[in-house]
């Protein structure tokens, strides 16, 4: 850049620095939101309203009632065993499957490819996946959610492929020549070369498992095997229904700040704080996952 | 592969070579086949009379229907609704975050520090990764009549005189999905495009320069034509997926009062299905949206290829 130049852009910085923290705030915000106000005593909520910035009285009773709910403590970890289940298990599954379909010399190619694209482009539906669960036993047991979340989806082979092309051929041939077999080139030779897409698929395997709801909501109805996110689903989804009709009838009496009862805002800041607690492993290991996001979506881009 | 040489075989098509790939790709075969393909005979349900009690065999054994589960679905008002509520948030929503995406992504681009940059980029994406049941809640408490932040501050600024239950009124909802959906998501959706945009050819910077060419004529001449492949990809996914909704984010924030606005596709199905267990209407609805989904999808790409000659095939 020219000095002439300089003064007008070191101005334009400060405008673009600006505009970027604001938008950071606003991207930030909602989780402060609700970590103060889970911080909140439910008298101080009840009087005030929900705090916008700090605790307006600190608290830490609905932190206490949450971490001694035995229900959520189940909860968490069916999440937790199930997202490490899934996620190393459909890596495995996925990968191999990859490195089978990557190699030239596969017979019977046609049809992997066949029913890869007809399981990406078709789906049976909500439906099709109750009946066959009933079938297979499988329906309201914890089994629902293992066994059809083992494999990732052919987009995922797709991704693994690219990459797996990207490694040199000879050093498959050496392999080869030094008499090693499949099991071996894959397990010593692709896997190690594969880590950053390994990663990147499984974090995101990861995430989605930890955040999953839907499989709880439509393949089981007992409250034993239920999933944090479900168990979030149904408090938030009660206490909105509740707080709502609390709502509209007090807004009929006109009066100026409705804010809700002592017990409605407690009820809140539990919810609130549970919510804090399942977003907290992803909030934790986000720092260090964040390298791989890029990569995981590059890969993915560059599928042909 | 000595033995395979004899035979006049090539190298890797060996009896050896190939059980053991194919074993790799076992258990992935079993799983596709039995969680992916099985399921699609879910697909004759639409054409049948089901009972629940039937169980798996009742799929193929219960008596045709025909397109009587199509008439059921076509005549119903429900239905009517719920497609004009599909379509109008998804497309407003990818018209405004595509857009969004886009602007900010150029911005980013502009930041000068490399530090500053990742920062910004690792703080907007990281709400892509709290799950939608407790960005939703978030959500209805930041809306709340009862002293929700957007009341406290509308009462403030004494913009209204009674608090807004904006979650219980119809015609506040589809604006809240589509602003929350943008909060959420901005950061995550610049990715690719901050990409494409890295990956552009510096010179042709420079030689704007030297062109004496402002920061706006180099987006609007340089960059913005440089990335058009990827905003056309982006534009063909979107109205390909235009009839698959968030159904994590809108089952969230749906609730009875709201239900004339939020009702969508996905929601739909899990009620008629779920809830109802009209198993034949909602593998019904399911044929329609999948078929629908298709053409356009084809249709997008037909489009896109006449225009700027990128497609996706």
């Amino acid at each position: 850049m020219n000095k002439i130049k300089s003064k007008k852009e070191k101005r334009y910085q400060v405008i673009l620095t600006t505009v970027m923290v604001l938008i950071m705030l606003i991207t930030v915000y909602p989780v402060w939101y609700s970590l103060i106000n889970s911080l909140n005593s439910a008298q101080d909520i009840s009087k005030n309203g929900f705090a916008m910035l700090l605790p307006g009285e600190f608290s830490l009773d609905s932190w206490k009632s949450v971490l001694k709910n035995p229900e959520i403590f189940r909860a968490f970890g069916i999440t937790l065993s199930r997202t490490v289940i899934v996620t190393i298990l459909q890596t495995l599954f996925t990968s191999m499957f990859a490195y089978g379909f990557s190699r030239e010399n596969l017979t019977g190619k046609k049809f992997y490819t066949a029913i890869g694209f007809l399981s990406m482009y078709l789906n049976g539906g909500v439906i099709a996946y109750f009946i066959l669960f009933s079938a297979l036993h499988i329906y309201n047991t914890y089994w629902v959610y293992i066994i059809p979340c083992l494999f990732g989806g052919f987009y995922n082979v797709i991704i693994f492929n690219t990459n797996y092309k990207a490694i040199p051929d000879s050093l498959f041939e050496s392999a080869k020549i030094d008499g090693a077999s499949e099991y071996t080139v894959f397990f010593r030779i692709v896997i190690p070369l594969s880590k950053p897409v390994i990663s990147a698929l499984g974090i995101f395997t990861a995430v989605g498992t930890w955040n999953d709801y839907s499989q709880t909501l439509y393949y089981t109805k007992s409250s034993e095997i239920q999933t944090l996110s479900y168990y979030m689903l149904s408090i938030t989804k009660s206490s909105a229904s509740a707080a709502q009709l609390g709502e509209t009838m007090s807004a009929g009496a006109s009066s100026v700040l409705t804010t809700m009862s002592n017990s409605a805002a407690n009820y809140k800041t539990i919810e609130l704080a549970c919510m804090v607690l399942s977003a907290l492993p992803l909030i934790i290991i986000y720092p260090f996952a964040q390298k791989f996001f890029e990569k995981g979506v590059m890969v993915g881009s560059v599928k042909g | 592969m000595k033995k395979s040489k004899k035979k006049g075989f090539r190298p890797g098509y060996d009896r050896a070579t190939q059980f053991q790939l194919h074993t790799l790709m076992l258990p992935g075969t079993i799983l596709m086949l039995m969680f992916s393909v099985v399921p699609l005979f879910g697909l004759l349900l639409a054409f049948k009379n089901y009972k629940v009690i039937e169980g798996i065999k009742g799929v193929f054994t219960s008596p045709w229907y025909g397109f009587q589960n199509f008439k059921i679905i076509f005549g119903n008002f429900d239905f009517r609704r719920m497609l004009t509520n599909t379509l109008g948030i998804n497309l407003i929503g990818n018209l405004v975050g595509i857009l969004a995406a886009i602007g900010f992504a150029l911005f980013i681009n502009e930041i000068s520090r490399a530090r500053f940059k990742s920062v910004v980029q690792t703080v907007t994406y990281m709400p892509h990764f709290i799950s939608w049941v407790v960005f939703g809640s978030i959500v209805i408490t930041l809306l709340s009549g009862d002293g929700g932040l957007f009341n406290q501050i509308l009462l403030k600024l004494g913009v209204i005189k009674t608090p807004i239950v904006f979650m219980a009124q119809p015609r506040y909802f589809w604006a809240i999905a589509i602003l929350s959906n943008l909060v959420k998501e901005l950061g995550w959706s610049t990715i690719l495009y901050t990409a494409a945009i890295s990956g552009v050819d510096q010179e042709l910077y420079e030689a704007a320069d030297l062109d004496g060419a402002s920061r706006i004529q180099k987006m609007r001449y340089v960059t913005l034509p440089s990335i058009k492949g990827t905003i056309v990809i982006m534009i063909i996914f979107a109205v390909a997926g235009i009839m698959n909704n968030n159904f994590d984010q809108i089952f969230v924030l749906q609730n009875p009062f709201n239900i004339e606005r939020s009702e969508v596709i996905d929601t739909y199905i899990y009620k008629v299905g779920m809830q109802q267990l009209q198993f034949g209407m909602a593998a019904a609805v399911n044929i329609f949206k999948s078929i629908l989904a298709i053409i356009l999808l084809g249709m997008a790409n037909f489009v896109s290829n006449k225009l700027t000659d990128n497609g996706l095939f």
